[in-house]
């Protein structure tokens, strides 16, 4: 018999608050995150909003008690943020007390500083800062964040775009059931910066508008930033420190599209492998799903594509089913984690969460969102997609224990 | 633990290392601080279109894989593996020094597009039509070792049956010059094959790209099977022989069975200091050898260790220029490779003769 993986922690930092506890008051009351650009120092400033966390990295720093510290990123310091919450959720006071690991997931890694970096360093190359320079991979913001929680043991990077963050956890969870660890911190982390707002610019995919996921009238996604994660410790960990278990992991699937390297193919084969693959773990039948938090960025290609695939799992049976990118915009290598975190608080609150601004049904699609929030549901089960560039294709499914 | 047979292999590096049938029989000593792969004939491998579009690491990246593939006689993979320190270095500068130099005006989606670090396994699942597992791991000197680990884990629970597992970085001239003025690489050239006898600051830079099909079974050809893996972070150094006699407890091996070690010894002598324990007392008594002096230092080169290590099990030759003092090596049956990235990341990997 296989280990079961048990939730017993989540911490999580976005544009729709600093915390889990505001998150929740955001989502309730549906309060999107998505404004005007007021943090990030771009040309593209009044053209495109964004889902900024609404904290500048000084006060980011203040928050970890690094005040004046040089080298530390964005990215790393909202995962420190999101990753000590996780921590303490879970009522943890030793963090080494039994073998545990950390798997962070992130697209954009010290980017907002090598930005800064390059600037000068272009114009003369015994320019630049080298702090600016030092922590540009991804596996900085791990380290960063594994030193600051005091984790010596395994700890690994996750770098497949959009899907990163749902492959950290799904990785924490092999790794849990295979006995190479007992316990795992495991999410994601990405800050906005001016390299992914122009990349995406320059895809044509970027909404001028909130986005609007989902809709017939849909013109691309809003890029956010944040970090989630979710501590996830194996059944014996779980009976013998005695503490509240949040939700149980029971399903992952990773597929690849293997279509194009950026667009999803048309009928989305790989995500219906992922979310196959997912139910098929887990032992669950396409019924017995009560939620479903879509990928659903807003864009034409993906909403498309991912509709046509969840028709296909889940045909007259479809659940109620939502972006909640229209609350935290699309926040890339952190957004699996982001996701999986609402999950865990709509299972233990009984409450799920809207399809912002949605309006009018795709024409090639019988399936619409929900619009409002819907409290008093028995959420037993939610299937959460996670769909990337290179067609990395993930699947979560968390589910209510009993 | 099942172990994993290595039943293809694909090695593009600074070394001519894509034909399998030979085994590092053209090694030259050439005075550099940084040491660049050697193009193989890339339209072999990939459609001559496709091929000026792409960037260097997805060129070296794409061909290692398929040769990899080819050598294994395996057409689809049950998951593609990859590990990468820096990821598509070379795209991600160019976007960047574009929009910078351009205000943020009349930029191209190609080099953003093929930035995102997994862009090498997603383009081998493109050409394959693979659907499967595909996962790319990022973290410095764990990146290889975590691909490696996620395979162990997927053949021991019999999720997967082959494995195409890569390890792959590329140097930029920009990149080589930060990390330079960083003190990681040397300022000034030496002869590779006698850079122990250099005491300047910094390792030989390099790159590289080394695959892997890992199976759960023995296949037709066999190189050597990947026994057990462990990886431990920022160690005090006084604690490293204990964790490696550990290790080899763990996995059920004696020190004295363990027939060379092969070690990730970068020419930095800050950092190569840590090996002296291990090469002094540890293994003392056993024959020695060493790789970074033929691929450089980069995040993912012990994937070069591993196809070293690969090469002569199924050889049985240790080639001269790969030696190390210690005792001349007879026909290894075990190899012990310890590498270290920047003595922050450092890892075990025990290869066996099949």
């Amino acid at each position: 018999m296989p280990q079961r993986v048990y939730i017993t922690g989540i911490g999580i930092i976005s544009s729709i608050g600093n915390n889990a506890g505001s998150a929740f008051t955001s989502l309730v009351e549906e309060k999107s995150g998505i404004a005007g650009i007021t943090l990030l120092d771009t040309s593209l400033k009044g053209k495109f909003p964004l889902a900024e966390v609404k904290m500048a990295t000084a006060e980011l720093l203040e928050a970890v008690g690094c005040s004046g510290k040089k080298n530390l990123t964005r990215t790393a310091l909202l995962g420190m943020i999101a990753a000590r919450e996780a921590i303490e959720s879970a009522g943890i006071d030793d963090i080494n007390e039994f073998r545990t690991g950390l798997i962070s997931a992130t697209t954009v890694g010290g980017m907002d500083r090598s930005e800064n970096f390059y600037k000068e360093f272009l114009a003369d190359q015994k320019k630049g800062h080298l702090i600016d320079i030092v922590n540009h991979d991804c596996g900085d913001s791990t380290e960063r964040i594994a030193d600051f929680l005091g984790i010596t043991g395994f700890m690994t990077t996750i770098s497949t775009a959009c899907s990163s963050s749902a492959n950290s956890i799904m990785f924490g969870a092999q790794l849990i059931k295979a006995g190479f660890i007992d316990r795992v911190v495991a999410g994601g982390t990405d800050s906005v910066t001016k390299f992914t707002l122009n990349g995406f610019n320059t895809l044509m995919i970027l909404d001028k508008n909130d986005c609007r996921p989902f809709d017939e009238n849909r013109a691309g996604l809003t890029l956010g930033e944040g970090a989630a994660y979710v501590v996830l410790e194996s059944e014996e960990v779980v009976k013998s420190r005695n503490k509240n278990v949040l939700a149980e992991l029971t399903g992952y699937g990773n597929a690849n599209d293997a279509y194009h390297q950026t667009a999803s193919s048309p009928e989305g084969t790989g995500a219906f492998l992922a979310m196959q693959k997912a139910l098929h773990l887990s032992g669950l039948m396409p019924d017995d799903i009560d939620y479903i938090n879509v990928h659903g960025t807003g864009t034409q290609n993906n909403d498309l594509s991912e509709g046509i695939a969840t028709q296909n799992i889940f045909g007259e049976k479809m659940p109620p089913f939502s972006s909640t990118k229209s609350y935290t915009g699309h926040t890339l290598g952190a957004a699996g984690a982001v996701e999986a975190v609402i999950a865990v608080i709509s299972i233990n609150h009984g409450i799920i969460f809207p399809n912002l601004r949605f309006e009018t049904p795709m024409k090639e699609l019988s399936i619409t969102p929900f619009t409002k929030v819907m409290k008093g549901v028995d959420v037993r089960n939610i299937l959460s997609n996670s769909f990337g560039f290179g067609g990395n294709n993930s699947t979560l499914i968390i589910s209510k224990t009993n | 633990m099942i172990p994993l047979y290595i039943t293809g292999l694909g090695n593009i590096s600074p070394q001519k290392t894509w034909d399998n049938n030979h085994f590092l029989d053209e090694v030259a000593g050439v005075e550099t601080n940084y040491l660049r792969c050697l193009d193989p004939n890339y339209k072999e491998y990939v459609a001559g279109e496709m091929v000026r579009r792409m960037s260097r690491i997805i060129k070296m990246g794409v061909a290692a894989g398929k040769i990899c593939l080819a050598d294994a006689e395996c057409t689809m993979p049950d998951a593609i593996i990859t590990g990468t320190g820096l990821g598509c270095i070379e795209d991600t500068e160019k976007f960047l020094t574009n929009m910078i130099r351009n205000n943020e005006e009349f930029l191209t989606p190609t080099s953003f597009i093929q930035s995102t670090h997994n862009t090498v396994s997603a383009q081998i699942a493109l050409l394959l039509k693979c659907h499967n597992y595909n996962f790319t791991y990022v973290h410095r000197g764990f990146s290889f070792e975590s691909a490696l680990l996620d395979s162990f884990i997927r053949i021991n629970s019999g999720e997967s049956g082959t494995i195409l597992l890569g390890g792959l970085d590329e140097l930029t001239p920009n990149t080589f010059t930060i990390l330079q003025r960083l003190g990681h690489y040397k300022m000034k050239p030496v002869n590779n094959l006698d850079m122990l006898n250099d005491h300047t600051r910094g390792a030989i830079a390099g790159e590289g790209a080394a695959f892997f099909l890992l199976s759960a079974n023995p296949g037709e050809k066999n190189y050597a099977k990947i026994e057990a893996l462990d990886t431990f972070y920022k160690p005090i150094s006084d604690s490293i022989p204990a964790y490696i006699t550990e290790f080899l407890e763990r996995s059920g091996k004696r020190l004295d069975e363990i027939d060379l070690v092969l070690m990730g010894i970068s020419g930095d002598p800050a950092n190569d200091k840590v090996y002296g324990d291990v090469r002094n007392h540890l293994f003392r008594e056993k024959p020695q050898a060493w790789f970074k002096h033929l691929c450089g230092e980069y995040q993912t080169a012990s994937s070069f260790g591993l196809w070293l290590a690969a090469m002569i099990l199924k050889t049985g030759q240790v080639p001269d220029t790969t030696r190390l003092e210690g005792a001349k090596p007879g026909m290894p049956g075990n190899i012990l490779i310890y590498n270290h990235y920047r003595n922050l990341d450092h890892s075990l990997i025990l290869v066996s003769s099949v």
